[in-house]
């Protein structure tokens, strides 16, 4: 049953990555079920970020990126030779470190996901915008000036609208890259319960350096060290008796 | 004198001798358009405008060199701004990588440092007897893009490269290809930067004179240029043959000339303020 490629949403196989000689990524495999959260903690350079582009290849933009095995995403290869990138990231969004808003007003950035695939109808686009939104919990703080510049909005304000952008493509799996490390106490703790919202509908992946926050939002998660994953569980049981040394110095802040 | 203090006085010194430099150019700009002004203001009217060259001074106009002027200023406008602004485009965003785009870099940047003259050599060569153009229109604004090229191609390298590449990243992460990431995020943002490189691009075309000797422009035209294929001259060219006569009237009319031309670089430079103001106004930084 477990070994039935459709029961898991994202099913990672012996991975390993390179950016020229360096061996950032060492055989990494990992099953992920659908409508979770699953943390990645890890100290700096361990390779998480690298981990989380392999889902929505970004990158493959590197010049020096290489790959071995495979990552499934709803049983399908993402790196075969048919599988468009384009398509690909439509059904997984990402969202950035530093709020990256485009330079365009608020709708806009909303509505970009869906011009680009060339729906361009107002009244749907209004539709989207205005869910999106809502369900970034972003809508009442800024339903009166969709005009607006997006750069004009706070940092916790436009961390919410990357992530609404993100949602507005109907994505069945986002990925967050430390989404809450730019900002202050209370947008993070907004974020939070925004992941945790988002959570039934979604297959969320976070990277954080952030311990009480992996802790508070993850089912599961993954401690790297040196590119290897050396702990992969429910949060609760890492967090509260890891069965690697090395996982037990980390969140206990003895390194890292 | 300790450290603070010292630097403290090497910065006041730069600062004023910054200062200086800048009044000298400005005064010395000054002077040489006080000049020309008191020399030709008075000469300029509808006439001077609207006459064909003639041996007399007064009843000599620029109705040719105006209007080759602008038909070169067009030409090369469209032969070069497309080339220039999708080869720059090309390096920065799809050729980073190669080594023909390092090799293609350098030279190009080379290339914008070439004398002028040289250009004129190669127009002369290629467009003026291979293609056999001729000394026309045509060929002489070829030869002036090919001068420009690599100025426009820098200019919009420099714009493009500017703009941050975590807008360029959530771009693709919403499945964006890199044509609608360019389109769409990277050249509304680096426009108003690409249009000001076109703009000095041009005005510098606008003032060549020696390439457009080198392929044969004349210095007089007594008609006015009707198709591209045509023979012509431009202001620069009819403001240094009139320097060089010995009657008074047509230093006067050099003076106006130049009025004229600059007049030319002014307005153009002041619509391609108004269109990156336009543009920038569109981004919402
Ligand atoms: N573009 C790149 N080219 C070459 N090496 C890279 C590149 N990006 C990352 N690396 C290397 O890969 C390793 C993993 O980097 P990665 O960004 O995935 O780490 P990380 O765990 O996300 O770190 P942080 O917590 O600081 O964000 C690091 O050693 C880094 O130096
Ligand atoms: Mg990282």
């Amino acid at each position: 049953m477990k070994d039935n490629k459709n029961s898991y949403k994202l099913q990672v196989k012996n991975i390993n990555v390179y950016y020229g000689h360096n061996k950032v990524l060492k055989n990494v495999s990992m099953h992920i079920e659908a409508n979770t959260v699953t943390a990645f903690i890890g100290p700096s350079g361990c390779g998480k970020s690298t981990y989380l582009r392999l889902f929505n290849r970004m990158n493959d933009y590197i010049g020096n990126f290489r790959k071995e095995g495979d990552v499934f995403i709803d049983g399908r290869n993402i790196y075969d030779k048919k599988i468009e990138v384009e398509e690909l990231r439509k059904t997984v969004g990402m969202v950035f470190q530093k709020p990256n808003p485009f330079p365009k007003t608020i709708y806009e950035n909303i509505a970009y996901g869906l011009r680009i695939q060339g729906i361009n109808k107002k009244n749907l686009l209004d539709e989207v915008v205005e869910h999106s939104l809502k369900q970034a919990v972003l809508w009442d703080e800024v339903k009166d000036e969709l005009k607006k510049s997006a750069l004009e909005l706070s940092g916790g304000q436009q961390q919410r609208l990357c992530i609404a952008r993100a949602l507005a493509v109907e994505p069945s799996v986002i990925l967050m890259d430390e989404p809450a490390s730019a900002l202050d106490p209370i947008s993070t703790s907004k974020i939070e319960e925004l992941i945790f919202e988002l959570k039934k509908n979604y297959t969320i992946l976070i990277v954080t350096h952030n311990m009480h926050q992996a802790g508070r939002v993850s089912d599961k998660t993954g401690f790297f060290y040196l590119g290897e994953l050396i702990e992969f569980g429910d949060t609760k049981e890492l967090f509260t008796n890891p069965s690697n040394e090395r996982t037990e110095n980390y969140i206990t802040g003895r390194f890292g | 004198m300790n450290n603070a203090l010292k630097n403290r006085l090497i910065d006041r010194v730069f600062k004023y001798f910054a200062i200086l430099s800048t009044l000298f150019g400005l005064v010395m700009l000054f002077i040489f358009l006080i000049d020309i002004l008191n020399q030709g203001l008075s000469r300029i009217d509808w006439s001077f405008i609207t006459s064909l060259p003639s041996r007399f001074p007064g009843k000599s106009g620029i109705l040719t060199a105006l209007t080759g002027t602008i038909w070169v200023f067009l030409l090369t406008t469209i032969i070069s701004v497309p080339i220039g602004v999708a080869a720059g485009i090309y390096l920065e965003e799809y050729g980073k990588k190669s080594r023909m785009a390092n090799i293609l870099e350098i030279n190009i940047s080379n290339l914008a440092g070439v004398p002028s003259i040289i250009y004129g050599i190669l127009g002369l060569e290629i467009f003026v007897r291979i293609m056999d153009l001729g000394a026309s229109l045509l060929a002489g604004s070829l030869t002036l893009a090919l001068l420009i090229l690599p100025i426009i191609i820098v200019a919009t390298r420099e714009a493009v490269r500017a703009v941050p590449k975590t807008i360029k990243e959530a771009s693709y992460a919403l499945g964006a290809t890199k044509w609608q990431t360019i389109w769409r995020q990277v050249l509304p943002v680096s426009s108003g930067n690409i249009i000001t490189g076109i703009i000095l691009a041009l005005s510098r075309a606008i003032g060549e004179t020696a390439p457009l000797i080198v392929i044969g422009a004349l210095a007089y035209v007594p008609f006015v240029a009707r198709t591209p294929m045509d023979e012509f001259t431009v202001l620069p060219i009819q403001i240094f043959n009139w320097i060089s006569r010995p009657q008074k009237g047509f230093i006067i009319n050099a003076a106006s000339a130049i009025i004229i031309l600059l007049a030319f670089v002014f307005i153009m430079n002041g619509i391609a303020v108004y269109i990156r103001y336009r543009t920038q106004k569109k981004i919402k930084w």
